[in-house]
């Protein structure tokens, strides 16, 4: 029986669906960030002349990585998009709005169980919903534009199981970052769907953390089925009726891989790669300099606001440099009604506005060399986010070791 | 669809190299290039042993590897610069996942064959590959099966890249 890729696959393929298998998918929602969206246009122009979209209703340039620029390439590239995009009829969610992923989900444009792709290696993120997502590269997204079809090779699926249920305080962050630890090098190319108590208990934004980082564990997407709370969401912004797709209960998985999270704590990954997850509370005294709460990964209402909670009333310590980058300007809006942001300013944080911002070198400032920040978002790799030392870990861990100065968990 | 040509083994002490990632192949300091007949000259030049491959390939030419070749980055110049060299196809016991997508998309051959480094190859052997069926022969023997070329592969590569294709249908 079929995995709830096949499933979805199968609806929007009229080829053979098989682990193994190259079909041809229709795409329902195609998307191009700042990020490689000139790269996109160029193709066009250069292969076609004219008719470059296929369905401009389902077609959109994403603003996010850079925004509003701070570099003359971003500024050139985002203005080549808007001036396609004005002539071939295509909306553009500007540098005003947020993060793509996030705002194709707020918008009602993703929803459980259609197919989207984009230029952004986290867009396997609508895996949260229920719906398939995929980040490619440049000519593959143009052929997007232009055809409305991707070819892809029908990947086999994994189940995850997780065991047990917590007792002490956990995050959806911290059962990501053991998901990272887990399963690297185990679903390669793979499609995952998770299961388990642990999973019916996670909010929307926690299912985001937790498929965010699927791309840092290898695998091609991770799905979690929708509970009704996800389904009524995007019903609303959709506004309309969906069909969300579960598995079948004997569905051909390729492996079964249980993971024990009753003993969930928080976690950090150290330094340089995702994958090397330790307990906060085994790490020696490290102190920071800067602090980074936000990303595709954190940066929801939830994520913002359990960081409020923790630091309301407080001052960070003295020489500790905290960063807030709201996902979407929904969640900006969330912050002004609900008094957080006067919370945080007062606090002592650096608020910036909707967008991937400190997540690699986006408006917020980078690290310099020996600098040591922890941050909410999902890769460490050298570079990625400057050149200092990023740790990975839960908004509530980065709130905490901000106010402490040191890298420490929330205090019971 | 067949392809022939002389084969280039990539190996160390005799055995075939795994994991060579976008960097190897085409190092991140010739990325600013965008002359593809200029990255011709940069193919495997961080490959150690490597270095001298733009000289030694003729177009026509087959690239004979080991697991996960073209690991790492999304680069399509890592593609490309095979291209400009006239390499007609990669055999490789597996491929990273962007990489065989950037290849088949610009019309690059990719054969997927787990058992390439059994046939015995040596460089400048000459091989017939039926991208459809997977026969990997020499001399006019079977030497190796590849996983078939699937049909919509064989689309695009017949159309001579995604663009081309897309102009086809
Ligand atoms: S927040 Fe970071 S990881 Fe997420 S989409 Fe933006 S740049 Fe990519």
């Amino acid at each position: 029986m079929p995995t709830i890729i096949e499933k979805i696959f199968r609806k929007h393929s009229e080829d053979r669906v098989e682990v193994g298998s190259t079909i041809w998918l229709d795409v329902d929602l195609r998307t191009a960030r700042d990020f490689a969206g000139a790269q996109v246009v160029k193709n066009l122009l250069e292969n076609y002349d004219g008719d470059y979209i296929d369905d401009p209703s389902k077609t959109f340039f994403t603003f996010d990585c850079n925004a509003p620029a701070n570099t003359i390439g971003y500024a050139n590239n985002q203005q080549i998009c808007r001036e396609f995009a004005r002539k071939n009829g295509i909306k553009v969610f500007d540098v005003n709005r947020g993060i793509g992923s996030h705002v194709v989900i707020e918008e009602g444009l993703a929803y459980p169980g259609i197919t989207a792709v984009g230029t952004d290696s986290h867009f396997n993120i609508l895996g949260s919903i229920g719906a398939f997502g995929q980040g490619m590269g440049d000519v593959d997204i143009a052929f997007v534009f232009k055809t409305g079809k991707t070819w892809f090779e029908v990947p086999p699926t994994v189940k995850v199981n997780f065991i047990g249920m917590p007792d002490s305080r956990w995050t959806a962050k911290d059962l990501a970052l053991l998901c990272v630890k887990e399963l690297k090098g185990k679903v390669l190319g793979k499609a995952i769907e998770f299961y388990g108590e642990i999973v019916d208990k996670l909010s929307l934004a926690g299912r985001i953390t937790l498929a965010s980082m699927v791309t840092e564990m290898g695998g091609i997407i991770g799905f979690i089925p929708p509970n009704e709370e996800v389904i009524e969401f995007c019903k609303r912004r959709a506004n309309k009726d969906m069909q969300p797709v579960y598995a079948d209960k004997d569905a051909n998985y390729e492996e079964e891989i249980d993971i024990d999270v009753s003993n969930l704590e928080p976690l950090i990954a150290l330094p340089g790669n995702p994958a090397n997850v330790k307990r906060v509370a085994d790490l020696p005294s490290i102190s920071v300099d800067s602090v980074f709460i936000g990303s595709c990964t954190n940066g929801r209402e939830e994520d913002i606001e359990a960081a409020y909670n923790i630091l309301k009333g407080k001052k960070i310590a003295e020489n500790v440099m905290l960063k807030i980058v709201p996902a979407t300007r929904q969640v900006w809006q969330y912050m002004l009604d609900k008094g957080i942001m006067k919370g945080l300013f007062d606090a002592g944080a650096i608020i910036s506005h909707a967008a991937c911002g400190g997540c690699a070198s986006g408006q917020i400032g980078m690290t310099g060399r020996g600098e040591v920040q922890i941050s909410t978002s999902n890769r460490n790799f050298k570079g990625k986010q400057g050149e200092g030392d990023t740790y990975l870990a839960s908004p509530e861990t980065a709130a905490a070791s901000a106010l402490a100065g040191y890298i420490t968990e929330v205090e019971e | 669809m067949r392809i022939e040509g002389r084969v280039w083994v990539i190996e160390k002490d005799g055995k075939l190299i795994d994991d060579i990632d976008t960097d190897m192949i085409y190092h991140n300091k010739y990325l600013h290039i965008t002359d593809k007949n200029e990255m011709a000259k940069y193919a495997f030049s961080n490959l150690e042993g490597w270095q001298d491959f733009p000289e030694k390939a003729k177009e026509g030419d087959i690239i004979i590897a080991g697991e996960n070749f073209g690991c790492g980055s999304s680069r399509q110049h890592a593609v490309d610069c095979f291209i400009a060299l006239g390499i007609k196809a990669i055999v490789a016991k597996s491929f990273g996942a962007i990489y065989k997508r950037n290849a088949i998309n610009s019309g690059l051959a990719i054969v997927e064959c787990k058992d390439i480094d059994k046939a015995g190859l040596k460089n400048g052997d000459v091989i017939e590959i039926d991208l459809e069926r997977g026969d990997i022969k020499k001399d006019g023997k079977t030497i190796a099966k590849a996983k078939p070329m699937s049909p919509v592969q064989a689309a695009i590569y017949r159309a001579g890249g995604l663009f081309a294709y897309a102009k086809s249908i």
